[in-house]
């Protein structure tokens, strides 16, 4: 039992890691139709900018709690985030919104392989310790162990994601924001501005990917310039997974994988008596991924595109 | 448009030509050398320290002067970057030898060494492994295979039995990275560990790019183990042991070579406190020229991570084998290095008909006050 609660534990707290993430992805979908895959670098870059303003922060004024010192390396994190995401739009998608579909996607792979290499020259290709700055108190649920770091992740991200949702359904911005993702042409016509609206979604989705960059490397006290691309992929997955372009979905379908993926690799050796390890733990999210999209191919909140007049 | 093309067109033509009428100096025969490594990646930082230690013997041997059959021999580097992937390692194996190198020192990894060799063995190329230590690459019974670091049989051994006998395991947990270094370290740990007596509670895997280890462990944790073997590399060892410690699980941690360095400590912080590793050969300390080494490696490439010295002493095994043949052609120098028999910065270094090295040591190392200290060297 305590195993099974360890296990949830863990799923929970990958996923809303991974929930962060594929609501970047499901936003930018949702408005622009463009699978952003520079999004998972985007987040790699926030970890590696906070870990450097911690770094710096820590030099300048170590006798300061450590909390302050991880808040301001996410402080510094968000805006440079917020630029590079703004300045991906700009100069990479902006410039080919009337081009084929594909042109987009390739820029994206593009400029995703260039962010890449980019940080491994700013900070070499060496995995970078977090330091040990976050509480590390330990609780005791049910005979399974949670930490201080994971119960704020959780509940973090859970406040940032309802806070997007009131957002988008809410306010002037999110109205906006849904006008545009129904119908750029229309939405133009009736004074909304586009380029503008376009903007702010990169803009959000860039500051959240800088947190949950920060909560990644602080979580398993690592960064590296190349962990964006696997985190990026999952995140993906979970936003197909819930359904991309909707946003109450990029959070299912987040912490699903989160907890598909951690009961898979926890049990898989055990109930099929060692025939499969746990090396099959990304075989097994990714097949519930199939199966899923099989059945539901908009994903588990997705609604069935018509075709557009 | 046009004129611009014609023009890039022309200079690339006449950057090609100038290109083919190249002569380094009058009458030096320049001889190219292949270095592979992961250069990019999770691994990079291990690639990087491999090929600086064959640059810095390179570097040195031309200081020297190098002179074959007569005339003045420059030997140059050329370092490539295979990923730590196997099916880049062919490509950049196949690379290397459409381009024509006499000799490869590489690759660092058994995943990449073993794909790799085949190459090398079809373009009859010595090749020789700094780093890779899986039984399989030397088995094939490759003539151009060679290694000049103990083999995974050897380690595997030696740490089954200290896990077993000094350090009282009788539960143990092995994961592995499914790399053909990790996965074959594991197995042979697993049979020597079993052998003296210690039951096997749990066999999981991961792989040399994963960072969440929480479910295996979590399900390693229910069978309550009182150690956990990790045959794979630092970059996953570190967060590992971190991420015990956050699930409440007490066993102590050993693992092989590829855990046993520098950057393992920074990644594991205050958790790698305890934790027990070993690695082929003998600590840089006690190498015959360990401490000189350190000081003319570390002068121009910062600190030593671990390979390196075996990598500069792959390249002065190769160049001695060229004396020898007294010549570069990769025929000759096959036929020479067998009688190897070389005073290296890491011992002395002979090979056995397979391209092994003979009598390779084993040390092992414990963490204490956050640094490495040896524990035991095993013969």
């Amino acid at each position: 039992m305590d195993i099974f609660v360890q296990q949830l534990i863990n799923g929970l707290v990958l996923g809303s890691i991974y929930a962060l993430v594929a609501l970047g992805y499901t936003m930018v979908y949702g408005i622009l139709e463009l699978i952003n895959f520079a999004h998972g670098e985007v987040t790699m870059i926030g970890a590696m900018v906070a870990l450097a303003a911690i770094g710096l922060i820590m030099g300048a004024a170590p006798e300061l709690p450590g909390l302050v010192i991880v808040l301001g390396g996410v402080l510094v994190a968000i805006p440079a985030c917020m630029l590079l995401g703004f300045s991906i739009e700009r100069l990479a998608y902006r410039p080919l919104r009337r081009a084929p579909r594909l042109a987009p996607l390739i820029t994206a792979i593009g400029i995703s392989i260039v962010l890449q290499n980019v940080a491994m020259l700013v900070w070499g290709r060496q995995y970078i310790a977090f330091p040990p700055l976050l509480p590390q108190g330990r609780h005791e649920i049910l005979g399974a162990h949670i930490t201080d770091l994971q119960i704020f992740i959780v509940l973090l991200s859970v406040a940032i994601m309802l806070g997007l949702w009131f957002t988008v359904r809410k306010t002037r911005l999110g109205r906006a924001m849904r006008a545009t993702a129904q119908s750029r042409e229309v939405a133009e016509l009736m004074g909304v501005n586009v380029n503008t609206v376009i903007s702010a979604t990169f803009l959000i989705g860039s500051a959240l990917a800088a947190i949950a960059g920060v909560m990644v490397s602080a979580y398993y006290g690592l960064a590296h310039y190349y962990m964006g691309f696997m985190l990026g992929l999952k995140a993906f997955s979970a936003a197909v997974l819930g359904g991309i372009g909707n946003i109450a979905g990029a959070m299912l379908g987040g912490f699903l994988l989160g907890v598909v993926e951690a009961l898979g690799a926890g049990y898989i050796g055990d109930l099929t008596g060692g025939f499969l390890g746990s090396h099959y733990q990304d075989v097994f999210a990714f097949f519930v991924l199939i199966l899923v999209l099989v059945f539901r191919p908009s994903g588990l909140l997705g609604e069935r595109v018509a075709a557009r007049a | 448009m046009n004129i611009g093309k014609i023009s890039l067109s022309a200079s690339i033509l006449a950057l090609a030509l100038a290109g083919c009428g190249e002569k380094p100096e009058t009458g030096t025969e320049v001889v190219r050398i292949g270095s592979v490594a992961p250069l990019t990646g999770p691994q990079a930082h291990l690639g990087k320290d491999n090929e600086n230690g064959a640059r810095l013997a390179i570097d040195e041997i031309n200081a020297k002067g190098l002179v074959l059959g007569g005339r003045p021999v420059k030997l140059e580097l050329i370092g490539e970057d295979d990923q730590a992937d196997p099916k880049t390692a062919t490509i950049v194996a196949q690379k290397l030898s459409d381009q024509g190198v006499k000799a490869v020192i590489g690759h660092l990894n058994s995943g990449t060494t073993i794909p790799a060799s085949k190459y090398y063995r079809d373009a009859d190329i010595p090749q020789i492994s700094p780093s890779a230590t899986a039984i399989a690459y030397t088995a094939q019974g490759y003539r151009t295979a060679y290694r000049v670091m103990a083999n995974d049989e050897q380690q595997g051994r030696v740490l089954g039995q200290f896990a077993t006998g000094l350090m009282g395991a009788k539960r143990i947990a092995v994961i592995d990275d499914r790399t053909a270094y990790g996965q074959g370290l594991a197995d042979e740990f697993e049979k020597a560990a079993r052998a003296a007596g210690a039951q096997i509670v749990a066999r999981e895997y991961t792989n040399d790019r994963a960072t969440d280890f929480t479910p295996i462990l979590t399900s390693i944790k229910g069978k309550a183990p009182d150690l956990v073997f990790f045959g794979g590399m630092d970059p996953q060892g570190g967060p590992m042991v971190q991420q015990m410690k956050r699930l409440g699980l007490n066993a102590r941690y050993l693992g092989g070579d590829g855990i046993q360095n520098a950057n393992f400590l920074k990644l594991a912080g205050a958790d790698a406190e305890g934790v027990t590793a070993s690695s082929p050969g003998l600590p840089l300390e006690a190498m015959p020229g360990g401490p000189d080494f350190r000081q003319r490696f570390e002068s121009r490439y910062g600190q030593i991570q671990v390979y390196a010295p075996y990598a500069y002493d792959a390249v002065q095994v190769l160049a001695a084998a060229m004396r020898r043949a007294d010549s570069a052609d990769p025929a000759k120098v096959l036929a020479a290095l067998p009688q190897t028999d070389h005073q290296g910065v890491t011992g002395q270094i002979r090979f056995d008909a397979k391209g092994d090295t003979t009598g390779g040591a084993v040390t092992l190392y414990q963490v204490k006050n956050g640094a490495w200290v040896v524990l035991e060297t095993v013969k």
